[in-house]
């Protein structure tokens, strides 16, 4: 039987490990390779890499990273930030990332997707797609908005249309991230959850909002995601990697122990 | 002097093979060159991508005759993913006749139950249906990296060396001779997936 899997996000800063609440402060924590390895010997099953430096001249530090950590962890990773071209996605492939994650530049031009998914195949290609919400209206039926620009930008597409549509262009796997629950700490959005992983037929993992461990247990049982995503549970130490899945082995949740 | 050399056939990241192999301590280099697969101590084949466009590029390049030729010297050769599937007789990815080294077909998973997504993506259980040099250092019920839609079916039961359950089992290893092959990515399924990498480095691909 598949596992649901545990999957750490770090969100990098000219090559700094950073933590942001609801998108807007943001504040360095440290080594993101010696924490991507730290995790991976706690028994991680895949890491995200978020490149959110500002400026473009920089993101080539990005490359440095992704290649520093392919080296030391053998388990899949994607890295996503910036990925506007197939050339941007070939360059993170080349230097050792498994998947690569597209977002806002997806919902720019979403052929984005399409040839990503014909250059490098779409079990490499990760659909993440930020998500508030908004009052159910004629235009956005699922009473979800697809944001950009890190939850800035509103773009009018309903989230489950923009989800299936992103599947049906070739995405093999989606992150649904509530901007609602993000860095809140108060758990993950449930209802959206479902509601995507219900509709589409590729694997979801839950973003935004955990904070203890029930947060999870609850996105993995009753919110149907496939994996779930988590961050400053781990980067700020109040949880490890094992201990986590200890527990929702405990709960009946089917995890990886060995390893 | 002794080389293990990564079939090139422009399917996925070879590079992250490559680099397990270093991290495991195995000397590797990476060609698409019939000469040097014919040349080689030791071969992997990896894969990501279609059986379609992998098994065209092979012949292009004819390394479908050099790793034909490959198997028949006894030499260990090692598949992983898309280098699994391709092995057998037919793929039913773009109907292609494949390398034909072990009976059998390689076909879509078709699932009724629709909580089970295609692809196959995560870690999932390994049950060892026989022992193997490769596996020494491990146990049935490990876990490794799948990421795959479509899953091989061996003619005999023989050549089955792993199953592993998704909607029902499937192979999830399987050799015959000096070949073996697994459907997972061991490069990707952390030190357990490393150890059968290593072991691979000095198998004489006898079982």
């Amino acid at each position: 039987m598949l596992s649901k899997r545990i999957i750490a996000c770090l969100d990098v800063r000219e090559g700094k490990l950073a933590k942001s609440v609801k998108f807007v402060d943001t504040r360095d924590i440290g080594d993101p390779v010696a924490r991507a390895r730290e995790y991976y010997e706690d028994g991680l099953d895949e890491l995200v890499f978020y490149d959110i430096t500002a400026s473009s001249d920089k993101r080539d530090i990005m490359l440095d990273v992704v290649e520093a950590v392919a080296e030391q962890v053998y388990i899949p990773f994607s890295v996503g930030g910036g990925i506007r071209t197939v050339a941007d996605a070939n360059k993170l492939l080349w230097a050792g990332a498994e998947k690569i994650n597209v977002n806002s530049a997806a919902v720019q031009r979403p052929e984005l997707i399409q040839e990503c998914a014909f250059a490098i195949g779409s079990q490499n290609i990760v659909l993440s797609i930020d998500i508030l919400k908004v009052a159910k209206s004629l235009r956005l039926p699922s009473g979800y908005e697809v944001v950009i620009n890190g939850g800035r930008t509103p773009t009018g597409l309903d989230a489950l249309a923009w989800a299936l549509r992103g599947e049906a262009l070739g995405a093999g796997e989606l992150v649904v991230n509530s901007i609602d629950a993000d860095g809140t700490k108060q758990g993950y959005e449930i209802n959206l959850t479902r509601m995507i992983a219900e509709a589409v037929s590729i694997p979801v993992i839950a973003s935004g909002g955990a904070g203890k461990p029930e947060h999870l247990l609850e996105v993995l049982t009753e919110g149907k995601a496939d994996a779930a995503l988590v961050a400053s549970m781990l980067h700020f130490g109040e949880y490890t990697v094992s201990g986590l899945k200890q527990w929702l082995h405990q709960q009946g949740v089917k995890v990886r122990l060995k390893y | 002097m002794k080389m293990l050399i990564i079939v090139d056939y422009d399917a996925g990241n070879l590079r992250s093979v490559l680099r397990a192999c270093d991290h495991v301590g195995i000397t590797a280099r990476i060609s698409a060159d019939p000469a040097d697969v014919m040349a080689a101590d030791r071969l992997i084949f990896p894969g990501v991508g279609s059986a379609e466009s992998a098994v065209d590029t092979l012949r292009e390049r004819g390394l479908d005759e050099a790793i034909k030729g490959f198997f028949k010297t006894g030499k260990p050769m090692l598949g992983i993913c898309l280098g699994s599937q391709i092995v057998l007789d037919y793929s039913a990815e773009g109907q292609r006749d494949c390398l034909g080294l072990v009976e059998g077909v390689v076909q879509k998973f078709d699932l009724p139950d629709k909580a089970l997504k295609v692809p196959h993506i995560g870690w999932n259980e390994v049950e060892f249906v026989k022992p193997h040099p490769l596996l020494k250092k491990l146990q049935s019920g490990d876990e490794f990296y799948f990421v795959h839609s479509y899953y091989a079916r061996p003619a005999s039961a023989n050549d089955i060396y792993g199953t592993t359950d998704y909607g029902g089992q499937f192979c999830s290893m399987l050799g015959r001779d000096n070949l073996f092959a697994t459907q997972f990515h061991l490069e990707k399924s952390g030190e357990k997936g490393l150890s059968i990498l290593a072991e691979f480095g000095h198998w004489d691909g006898s079982v």
